[in-house]
């Protein structure tokens, strides 16, 4: 077949670069995969869905308390009024916070992550201590992120074991009275949307 | 199956340490593995619980070991094969030695923003009325099958009350493995601490799993 493979230049490569270098380049040889659609891909999930869309379903949830009523009755309408939703996310839960009860999301099985909403999960999301602990010793988990509930809230954790994705809606805090929807996702963490992190008002950006 | 994916409530892994400013991606190689994993799944030759399976395949001691984007490599790698798209010898010298077989479909660049967006709904039009209702309790099945399924061990065989009924979605157990597309009733099933962890768990906890309508009898 064709003889153009460049040895050489793998050379510089560490074995696991040089082992995903084969498979791109076998894939796009063979016509499965499109160059400029991996490219699109990775340009999506680096520059365009991160947590700040989640952010701005937060802030928004926290200024209309209609839109909050429409996300907690079917979060996946509601994120897509926003524009968010598809691929790794294609039905959203909103599990909000109250005073008596604070939610964490995890996947004991895998990776399961709100992609649309959130983007890409953090490395230790997907790792063994946090998939391990989250349903066994949820205030433990808020130990190792330096997060203690206050005395008497109780912890919900949601295992993602289907395609349905959650999406933490924490509790406004307190001193942002007044404050405009752009003001107020800024200060809305990718944490606080895990319920490992809570937003406060020194978090502002 | 029992594999190494199976982690809730193993011990011995210590803390979470979060990465302060954590970058999306450690490297191109792992951008490369995230974007060949969606571009190779929308060909449309497995599903998602199929390319799961052959992630939980793996030995458990590389399970526990590899780095995620190493797992997804992994498991890209040995799913083309076994649907006969690359040869091992081929994946060894990252060049073609056989004839490409055709693909049901090829996702374009310009067609990327569009699918990732429509993304690949899981619910399904209901073919028979739902058998729990919302406030429902119910106990989960004890089994321990070597195929997929998406009921955790430390769920299995623990009583729970129904939270939300989700319409019906794609039923994962058997649709890993080859099998045509079925779709069963999906529920969201809330348990207490005490009764996933016993005794000495923290009463104030509660846990929950989704659960299709086969992982549960009533209790």
């Amino acid at each position: 077949m064709s003889g153009h493979h460049d040895h050489d230049h793998d050379n510089h490569l560490s074995p696991i670069e040089a082992r995903v270098k084969a498979l791109e380049t076998l894939l796009v040889e063979k016509g499965y995969v499109d160059p400029a659609a991996l490219d699109a891909i990775v340009d999506t999930y680096e520059t365009k869905i991160g947590p700040r869309n989640g952010a701005r379903v937060v802030a928004k949830a926290w200024t209309d308390p209609e839109f909050a009523a429409r996300l907690k009755a079917d979060g996946t309408a509601a994120v897509a009024e926003l524009g968010y939703g598809g691929r790794g996310g294609e039905h959203i839960v909103a599990a909000f916070n109250t005073a008596e009860e604070h939610n964490l999301i995890c996947c004991t099985l895998c990776s399961c992550y709100p992609w649309p909403v959130l983007g890409l999960p953090p490395v230790w999301y997907k790792s063994p201590p946090y998939r391990a602990k989250a349903v066994l010793d949820p205030r433990g988990v808020l130990a190792d992120f330096g997060v203690t509930l206050p005395e008497g809230q109780t912890i919900r954790v949601w295992d993602s074991t289907a395609e349905t994705r959650f999406i933490v809606i924490p509790m406004r805090p307190a001193g942002t009275e007044g404050w405009s929807e752009e003001q107020l996702a800024g200060i809305v963490t990718r944490d606080s949307m895990i319920g490992t992190g809570l937003p406060s008002v020194e978090s502002r950006r | 199956m029992n594999g190494g994916q199976d982690l809730g409530g193993q011990m011995g892994f210590g803390p979470v340490i979060p990465e302060p400013s954590e970058p999306v991606f450690h490297g191109d190689w792992e951008k490369r593995v995230l974007a060949l994993n969606v571009a190779a799944g929308a060909m449309g030759h497995w599903t998602i619980d199929e390319i799961r399976h052959a992630r939980e395949s793996l030995p458990p001691a590389d399970y526990l070991s590899f780095s995620y984007y190493r797992i997804w490599l992994t498991a890209l790698n040995a799913t083309l094969v076994r649907h006969g798209f690359v040869t091992e010898a081929e994946l060894a010298q990252g060049q073609a030695l056989t004839p490409p077989k055709t693909p049901k479909r090829v996702l374009k660049g310009e067609d990327v923003a569009a699918v990732l967006r429509r993304g690949f709904p899981y619910q399904r039009e209901a073919q028979a009325p739902a058998r729990f209702a919302v406030g429902d309790r119910v106990r989960t099945i004890v089994m321990h099958p070597a195929h997929h399924t998406r009921l955790p061990r430390y769920a299995r065989g623990k009583t729970g009350i129904v939270e939300r009924v989700s319409g019906c979605h794609v039923f994962p157990d058997t649709g890993a493995h080859g099998a045509p597309e079925t779709a069963q009733w999906l529920y969201t099933v809330v348990f207490t601490g005490p009764e996933l962890w016993g005794r000495d768990a923290d009463p104030a906890t509660r846990i929950s799993i989704e659960a299709w309508e086969s992982y549960l009898e009533p209790a």
